[in-house]
């Protein structure tokens, strides 16, 4: 009996089975492959900056450093003031998050369930402003604070954060939408008013939504970079990513790189923190705005 | 007749009181978008007229501008400098664009399958993406040094001698194209999710057919993702035309000038050389090629994009 006289479907049935093996096999070699060349850079970017001065320029490299110079750390807090940026970057960002998580959401609810004529046009105007390249407004923006005295201040990194931004405006009204309107209704007929509804009701439902609007405003905050450099000229004043530029531009003659990686790992750990956390509510936040809707 | 008046007046009454409804729900939603339409009008709005007068003007952060007509445009048109800026993005968002959207959707594809760890490695994919910023600049220079450099280092390896990355004109845009790459994990959830909308029947109906992997990834998967496509595109062009950190920090616009974003010399316009009238025409400019470029795309994109599918998709 030769193998084609076999009942159909039996020999492809073998033959799929050990296919799915292969490709299973492949896609793990592929993917940890790319997974490596991905860590790497981390794991470069760590042990350098437990390395001493010396061994980041040794050939061929010290890939583990031992013993890990720790003071590394210590050395970078001792000779710049890292603590004081360090809060200074807590500061206008925590600002910030809470400017726009409140700012966001009341006008996300207002554009979800309140009617009003023109409500849905003012709406779409406003999105429109996040297909606008955000550096187009950056010079007559800094005329602007220049004229309201804001230069060398934190007003400008803070305070448009409490007028609304329209992506996580965007975000929050499409989660709002989804919410089912009947709680509203109930609440309604037993007298409540809109802000109460908004505060007692919506915002204790939307809490995915609001993580994944504060997950983005930290990132995007955290890393502003573009607005401190232009807006802010005391160094006593500076947020991290700032101050690490000058750091980067100070050892341009004899670069530290222990400690340049030191600086960059300290400004990283938050976001991985961060990241490590809500890991689940930032790829879902994307999801939100994604496409649907 | 009584009843007749007394159920007319009821009506009247009644749709009195829903009127006031209806004014108070329209009153309490002004107040609620109130502080978003004024941070609307303020901070680009306005800007962005105030940038289109500005740009016809000598203004230098300092004194009173003084009206110039074109003139800044017709300067701007002869600079060597700015054309060369206009290039240099143009080549990066040419070239990065597309590397974005073909990589991560090739790593979206290879993840979307039923088996054991791909949670696991789209957090590492991921992981780089939420560590945009000067941080990740820092290393990056540190990667690409000549001598000590990992890049180098790991060419080493390979018997081959790297090229002094940042420092050489031809590969400095290269360099900045390649470190942009490590955060193509940024659109993986948006990929994947619109993969796991993809109806199965639709592949089962195509196996019965006879088509094989790659008819349906062309004939289902990516007529399917193409919505997903059209506001990946979108995004990126916006993403890649910003470039402005990677350059400042690491190349400083060099070396002969290779990799001067435009946005880079719309700052040293406004910032260095107190031009601010200059970069305003620029970023007046930047902001209409922007926005027939967007405008085009949309137009464009019943051509390729099939906006069925992501009725069908949806859940």
């Amino acid at each position: 009996m030769s193998a084609t006289a076999l009942p159909h479907g039996r020999a492809p049935l073998l033959d799929r089975k050990r296919r799915a093996w292969i490709k299973a096999a492949v896609t793990y070699i592929v993917l940890s492959v790319g997974a490596l060349l991905f860590l790497t850079p981390l794991f470069w970017q760590i042990t350098t900056s437990l390395k001493t001065s010396a061994d980041t320029m040794k050939y061929p490299p010290v890939w583990i450093p031992s013993p890990p110079q720790f003071q590394n750390y210590a050395e970078l807090f001792e000779r710049f003031p890292i603590a004081l940026y360090t809060l200074n970057s807590v500061f206008v960002t925590t600002m910030v998050i809470i400017g726009t998580v409140l700012s966001s959401s009341l006008a996300a609810y207002g554009f979800a369930r309140l009617r009003m004529p023109g409500r849905d046009v003012i709406f779409l105007i406003l999105l429109s402003t996040l297909l606008l390249p955000g550096v187009v407004l950056i010079i007559p923006q800094f005329v602007l604070f220049q004229r309201l005295q804001w230069i060398n201040t934190y007003n400008p990194l803070i305070v448009p954060s409490f007028f609304g931004s329209a992506f996580s405006i965007f975000l929050l009204r499409q989660f709002f939408l989804t919410i089912p309107r009947e709680l509203e209704d109930a609440a309604r007929i037993d007298g409540a008013g809109f802000l109460r509804i908004y505060a007692q009701i919506v915002m204790p439902l939307a809490w995915p939504a609001i993580i994944a609007v504060a997950l983005y405003t930290f990132l995007g905050a955290w890393n502003n970079f573009l607005g401190p450099l232009i807006y802010l000229s005391d160094s006593e004043k500076y947020t991290l990513p700032v101050a690490l530029r000058y750091l980067q531009g100070s050892m341009r003659t004899r670069p530290e790189q222990h400690l340049l990686m030191a600086a960059a790992t300290l400004s990283m750990i938050p976001c991985v923190v961060t990241f490590f956390l809500a890991q689940r509510w930032f790829m879902q936040g994307q999801v939100f705005t994604g496409v649907k809707g | 007749m009584t009843a007749n008046a007394l159920t007319q007046s009821s009506t009247r009454a009644r749709r009195r009181w829903r009127l006031t409804l209806q004014r108070r729900e329209a009153i309490a939603c002004a107040l609620f978008i109130a502080p978003a339409v004024f941070g609307f009008l303020a901070f680009s709005a306005l800007p962005l007229l105030a940038s289109a007068y500005l740009s016809m003007t000598d203004y230098s952060l300092a004194g009173v501008p003084n009206f110039v007509g074109l003139a800044n445009y017709q300067s701007l048109f002869s600079d060597r400098f700015f054309w060369q800026a206009v290039r240099v993005t143009l080549t990066y968002a040419i070239v990065i664009v597309p590397a974005w959207i073909v990589s991560s959707l090739a790593l979206a594809l290879i993840m979307n399958q039923n088996l054991r760890g791909m949670a696991a490695f789209r957090t590492v994919y991921y992981l780089p993406a939420v560590l945009s910023g000067v941080g990740v600049v820092m290393l990056w220079i540190w990667i690409f040094n000549y001598r000590s450099g990992l890049l180098n280092i790991g060419l080493g390896f390979l018997g081959i001698q790297g090229p002094n990355w940042l420092r050489d004109r031809n590969w400095a845009l290269f360099s900045i194209m390649l470190m942009s790459l490590w955060s193509v994990g940024w659109y993986l959830p948006i990929w994947l999710s619109g993969l796991q909308g993809i109806p199965t029947e639709l592949y089962e109906a195509a196996e019965v057919d006879g088509a094989g992997t790659w008819a349906r990834l062309w004939h289902i998967t990516l007529p399917m993702l193409s919505p997903i496509m059209l506001y990946n595109l979108v995004i990126n062009i916006l993403f890649a035309t910003q470039l402005f950190t990677e350059p400042l920090m690491m190349t400083g616009g060099g070396p002969d000038l290779a990799t001067l974003s435009y946005v880079l010399y719309m700052y040293n316009n406004a910032f260095s050389y107190l031009k601010v009238g200059h970069a305003s025409a620029m970023s007046w400019l930047l902001f209409l090629v922007s926005l027939v470029v967007t405008a085009l795309i949309f137009k464009l994109s019943p051509l390729w994009v099939h906006f069925e599918a992501e009725r069908r998709g949806e859940r």
